[in-house]
């Protein structure tokens, strides 16, 4: 059995001694290697190499800012380190000869600097300070873009498993208190208490318990719990013993997506690492507690983040929810008493417990308490993950932090909560953001994914969208989902195709409200949801596709011509040698024309022109 | 000498099922695992290894092909050595992802869910692949590409042998 205090001792010596190294440090995440990091890296790893520099190589996971990787962190002994964007292989040289070699930033790239305690640089933005980080708040999410997600030692350096050294000496009462106090809830999309959750299992009877961890994000647009689990894999690790020793499990199930795998790497390694250091298995820190967790990867099924058809998946059974009562609580897995909670809320509880929860509670709102991590996605300048307090409005979150809307177009909606959400429109942007605030406007926090939408989006279409998903991914166990879902997705085509009829609004109102009653599951209850909230906020929408038979945001084909501007057209003759239905004439130098009749819409005219003048009406 | 370097593959295959089996034959909710393993070694799930998994794991066949139909991942039918899902998510959605995809089939010349005559690609469509600061996005096996262009996607594809 490892002594942790002395590991501990030993591991913050060694980290000490890492970040007093000169040092270059490379965002691997999925969004940095995708960006191009690891091309990154090699160049970093040459040049260095070529130069003979006494300087570390290292990488991290991501640290939020995916509109401007790959990012590079350059650091030297007792000076700021300080983070660069949009790092391709062709700037390393450079990079290095200025900041490594003549100890001077390159002051154009950086994007912010984070001092931690070392002289800052003058002219370059604190990470206090620059504008993606300043109304954010870095919890759930410190680790991530700091330390190496691969290495334990650095885990425990930063406070890692003192939330279970911590929970193992208070006993398990003291912690379903302390989770109950801090007012955690449920970070997956349904919000429930955690607190409450972990002591319905703990007062159930069994012989055998479970904690498993929801990791199948499958909510698009979402990527919260992708960058916890590979940026920080042990603290949903550490989360989940703590919520075993709590409850009187020894046993604990991850499963996560298939589409993940980067993450699943990290977490089987993390376990690994884990369970060298005596840290889990048998007899944890000496306390007579066991624990083992195992992963699952999930075999593409968007069901399967509910949590009933998640644990038949697991058991190896088509992923269909259950009917409930019985409850997870009391029946879940192989029929045994089982916690679910998802990555986030795991990775909240090390924080908790080791910080205390008064210190958790001074975070958020009344209802909502403490932190949540969000992904701004679509229409926005700047994409990424963000950490910020429960209460913050959207417009902070969407315009002081994201910088607002791409090319300055105009804000039209944000969709909240996935397929299960809703979309909000600009009257309610300055709505505190928590729970109860946002079920009060039809839409739902969800798993945490922002989807930004501009004037160019049709809202009918986005509704079109999700029911397009939520009919292919219904399971088909209950009728009000796999026949609504179908038939709502019809009427949707229908006004999207121009066939639309006043009626149809009437029917799909009427559809949405039955099956948000009567559906078995969460993913057919919520999946009216997108249409309910487009109906209230966008009717108008709905009504110009059905009335005028046109679509405001041009973006329904069926609704849209092609016309030729004839100020602008120089009749080149481009556009008459990309259109494939030749269904446009002209005399050269002449303005040209196109035939509505013979035109396919399929836009390649429009694409080719250089000036502009072939516009969507 | 008529060649026999198939049976061998065939070999290879059934030894790799037997270890399969060893693993995971008092596992439980090994089904899945099975399958995705299984997969892995085949490349798709012909009939006869499924009827195989249901004889090792004592189950109906009924209940394999039940579990293998339901979910997406599993196929019945020979793929392509690579993989491309181009992402159809939200994000992607708003962001032409859809444009994306039209590039990709035209490049290939084949559609959803289809492979290649040179089994070379199967392309497919995902709903998210949890990229979305990068849409629009896709994956080619393990690899995530974002921040995709229509007329470049057919150079990124074309590293793929």
């Amino acid at each position: 059995m490892t002594n942790i205090d002395e590991l501990r001792a030993e591991c913050k010596e060694q980290y000490e001694k890492k970040l007093n190294r000169p040092r270059i440090v490379v965002g691997l995440g999925t969004c940095g290697i995708a960006s191009g990091g690891r091309k990154v890296m090699e160049a970093i790893k040459k040049e260095v190499a070529e130069r003979s520099l006494d300087v570390d190589i290292d990488f991290t996971s991501c640290i939020g800012m995916c509109f401007m990787e790959p990012i590079v962190e350059v650091s030297l002994p007792g000076k700021a380190s300080v983070i660069y964007g949009d790092i391709f292989p062709n700037k390393v040289a450079q990079l290095i000869e200025s900041h490594i070699v003549n100890e001077t930033p390159i002051y154009e790239w950086a994007a912010m600097q984070i001092p931690d305690g070392d002289t800052p640089y003058e002219g370059i933005v604190t990470m206090d300070e620059a504008p993606y980080y300043k109304k954010q708040v870095r919890s759930v999410t410190s680790r991530l873009g700091r330390t190496n997600p691969e290495s334990i030692e650095e885990y425990i350096a930063t406070g890692g498993y003192e939330g279970i050294q911590k929970g193992l000496q208070i006993g398990r009462e003291a912690i379903i208190e302390e989770i109950k106090k801090s007012g955690l809830r449920g970070r997956g999309g349904g919000g429930f208490p955690t607190g409450m959750k972990w002591q319905f299992v703990y007062n159930a009877v069994g012989d055998k318990k479970y904690a498993v961890c929801n990791a199948d994000e499958g909510d698009p647009g979402a990527f919260m719990d992708r960058s916890v689990l590979e940026g920080d894999p042990h603290a949903v690790l550490e989360g989940m013993m703590i919520a075993g020793y709590a409850i009187g499990a020894d046993e604990g199930y991850i499963y996560c997506r298939a589409e993940y795998p980067l993450a699943i790497r990290r977490l089987n390694l993390a376990i690994a690492e884990a369970e060298k250091y005596g840290l889990m298995g048998e007899n944890i820190l000496g306390s007579g507690f066991n624990f083992r967790i195992k992963i699952k990867a999930g075999a593409g099924a968007f069901v399967c983040g509910e949590e009933t058809a998640l644990l038949n998946s697991i058991e190896g059974q088509r992923g269909m929810p259950r009917v409930r009562p019985p409850f997870p609580a009391n029946k879940g897995l192989w029929q045994k008493p089982t916690v679910l909670n998802n990555v986030e809320t795991y990775a909240n509880v090390p924080f908790i417990i080791r910080k205390g929860s008064d210190w958790y509670a001074t975070m958020g709102t009344e209802k909502s308490k403490g932190s949540k991590v969000f992904c701004l996605t679509g229409k926005i300048n700047k994409t990424g993950l963000v950490e910020v307090p429960m209460g913050i409005t959207l417009r902070e979150v969407i315009f002081d932090i994201a910088g607002g809307i791409q090319d300055g177009k105009k804000f039209k909606a944000v969709q909240s909560g996935g397929p299960s959400g809703g979309c909000i429109s600009d009257e309610n942007l300055d709505l505190p953001v928590d729970y109860d605030s946002l079920a009060a406007i039809g839409s739902i926090m969800g798993s945490g994914g922002l989807v930004v939408m501009d004037e160019t989006t049709c809202m009918v279409d986005v509704s079109k969208f999700f029911l397009n998903f939520t009919q292919a991914e219904s399971c088909g166990k209950c009728t009000p989902c796999r026949e609504g879902t179908k038939r709502m997705l019809e009427l949707l085509q229908k006004i999207c195709g121009g066939q639309g009829e006043l009626e149809d609004i009437d029917a799909l109102e009427r559809l949405a409200k039955v099956i948000k009653n009567s559906a078995l599951c969460g993913l057919g209850q919520t999946c009216p949801n997108p249409i309910l909230t487009t109906l209230r906020y966008f009717r108008n929408e709905y009504e110009a596709h059905i009335v005028d038979k046109r679509c405001p945001a041009k973006v329904c084909t069926a609704l849209l011509v092609y016309v030729i501007d004839e100020e602008k057209c120089t009749g080149c003759g481009a556009c008459v040698r990309a259109c494939p239905s030749g269904a446009i004439t002209g005399e050269k130098k002449q303005p040209h024309k196109i035939d509505i009749e013979t035109c396919i819409k399929c836009g390649a005219c429009a694409a080719r022109c250089k000036f502009d003048a072939i516009v969507k009406a | 000498m008529a060649c026999n370097c198939s049976e061998g593959a065939e070999l290879i295959q059934e030894e790799a099922m037997q270890k399969l089996f060893d693993q995971y034959r008092d596992y439980k909710g090994g089904l899945i695992p099975v399958l995705q393993e299984a997969q892995n070694i085949y490349g798709y799930l012909p009939k006869e290894a499924m009827q195989q998994i249901a004889k090792e794991l004592r189950m109906p066949f009924s209940k394999v092909y039940g579990v293998a139909t339901f979910y997406a991942q599993f196929h019945m039918k020979p793929r392509g050595r690579n993989i491309i899902r181009v992402c159809l998510g939200t994000a992607c959605h708003v962001r032409g992802g859809a444009k994306i995809f039209e590039a990709v089939k035209d490049h290939l010349g084949v559609g959803d869910g289809e492979t290649t005559e040179d089994l070379r690609f199967t392309l497919e469509t995902v709903a998210c692949i949890g990229a979305c600061g990068l849409s629009p996005c896709m994956m080619v096996n393990e690899d995530t590409h974002g921040r995709l262009v229509s007329n470049e996607v057919g150079e990124k594809l074309d590293i793929y042998e």
